[in-house]
């Protein structure tokens, strides 16, 4: 696998020229996002951890085989959310009615109502941002998987998995559903269809995929396969 | 963190900032000051200053103003035609009161805590935070104060729940329920208010909480640890 920067703090003098990095031009170094402390980049060993020397966060966890993993879990992220989307997710009777329906059918209903908004904004954050970032994921990772050069946008696209990740709410719907059967429970029988099922392994899934996600060892991929970043070269680059 | 104020070297640690440069936060990548944008991942570089707080405070006042109808709309309407309850309007504290009415104690203490105790401690951190930041601070003070952000940062989307309730209840309508449920205007204003102060506390720098610390002065890291 990829090699990742181990991270070593820095607690020199200002103009310490050691070997492998420049505090003049930043190269070779890491801030840390929590607390900006300056970290020298060195190869880390899959499986070790490493943590901020100042705050203590974390700062690189490399995994062996991740980025397979990672893509896998994307590909079934897809999968159970289609699931999701089109089998019955709720399932109610009440005095001989009766029915079941899909997310896919409520949207539909709801679609030329003045809730619109509301549901739209819900299906957004539910299904579509958990499926856009495994997009995202797999369009940066499929080519550093095989050892070729990231496509056009790559780190961009990275930036804004990251970026969308609190808005991706598929775990607190599913307790919002938990709440909704509770509140419920009184006025009717409420049964869970498959679709709910299918958000649960939604949260395993994105559990399993967080532990194998290392946003160091990602960007440092995508800079070691020579990422041509939006059209701007790196300027006196610590492109190695 | 316990683990990393263990390991912490007894010498003060350079930071990108006193080094004279620019770290970026969306990747760690570090440049000379006058870069603008990380080329590395076409994030803007941010100086880790005061200034940044504007944005903060502007979301937290957005999502203070949408917090308070809020509390006070209903956030939903129910209409049971044949139910025991008849037509009911409930805020977000009734609907709470009412789910213990009920005897579900547990549900209820997690809307509770989700819907009341979570937005108002969120309020109060993420201002506390923002008024301390870049002012002098022990290594204790500042680890404390990066835990709360974590915190913050970590529990605010789960103030969602109510919303995805009331989606949930109204959707079941469309189901052919024989009763109505309608969203009240507080799910949409619940909503924008989680969502300006999830902005809010995104849009705190972090780096702030450790610019107090005086890292060269006699009185750094060396004294405390
Ligand atoms: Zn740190
Ligand atoms: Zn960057």
């Amino acid at each position: 696998m990829l090699p990742c920067a181990l991270l070593q703090g820095v607690y020199l003098a200002p103009m310490d020229t050691r070997d492998g990095f420049d505090l003049t031009t930043g190269r070779g170094l890491m801030a840390c996002p929590r607390c900006d402390a300056l970290h020298v980049e060195e190869e880390l060993d899959a499986g070790e951890t490493l943590r901020c020397v100042r705050c203590g966060g974390l700062l690189a966890k490399p995994r062996g085989g991740a980025f397979v993993q990672l893509i896998a879990l994307s590909f079934t992220t897809v999968v159970l959310m289609m699931g999701a989307i089109f089998f019955p997710f709720l399932e109610i009777s009440r005095m001989g009615f009766g029915n079941a329906t899909s997310l896919f059918g409520v949207a539909l209903a709801f679609a030329d109502g003045v809730l619109l908004p509301l549901v739209l904004a819900v299906m957004v954050m539910i299904v579509g941002l958990p499926v856009l970032r495994a997009f995202l994921l797999v369009y940066t990772l499929a080519p550093l998987a095989q050892g070729r050069a990231p496509y056009r946008h790559a780190a961009r696209a990275f930036r804004w998995t990251e970026l969308l990740r609190p808005w991706s709410m598929a775990e607190i719907f599913v307790i919002g559903t938990a709440v909704a059967l509770v509140k419920v429970a009184g006025l009717a029988t409420v049964h869970l269809g498959p679709a709910f099922w299918a958000f649960c392994a939604l949260i395993l899934v994105n559990l399993a995929s967080r532990g194998f996600m290392c946003q160091t060892t990602i960007w440092d991929a995508i800079e070691d396969a020579g990422l041509p970043t939006d059209g701007r070269e790196a300027v006196g680059g610590p492109v190695p | 963190m316990t683990a990393g104020a263990d390991e912490a070297p007894l010498a003060p640690v350079m930071t990108a900032h006193r080094a004279g440069l620019l770290g970026c936060r969306s990747c760690g990548r570090v440049w000379p000051q006058d870069h603008a944008i990380c080329d590395r991942c076409g994030a803007a570089l941010v100086p880790p200053d005061r200034r940044g707080l504007q944005y903060v405070w502007a979301w937290w006042l957005a999502g203070l103003v949408m917090y308070v109808p809020a509390n006070l709309f209903p956030m939903m309407r129910t209409q049971t035609f044949a139910g025991l309850q008849g037509s009911s309007e409930a805020t977000i504290l009734e609907g709470v009161v009412e789910l213990m009415h009920y005897g579900n104690y547990d549900i209820a203490i997690i809307v509770f805590v989700a819907s009341v105790i979570v937005p108002m401690a969120k309020f109060l951190s993420i201002a506390w935070l923002a008024m301390v930041a870049g002012r002098p601070a022990t290594v204790e003070q500042a680890h404390t104060r990066l835990k709360i952000y974590e915190v913050v940062e970590f529990i605010g989307r789960w103030s969602m729940i109510d919303v995805f309730v009331v989606a949930i209840l109204s959707a079941l309508v469309q189901l052919g329920f024989v009763a109505s449920i309608h969203p009240g205007p507080a799910a949409v204003s619940f909503a924008l208010s989680v969502a300006f102060t999830m902005l809010s506390a995104q849009s705190f720098d972090p780096r702030l909480i450790w610019r107090g610390l005086p890292l060269r002065s006699r009185t750094d890291d060396q004294g405390k640890d």
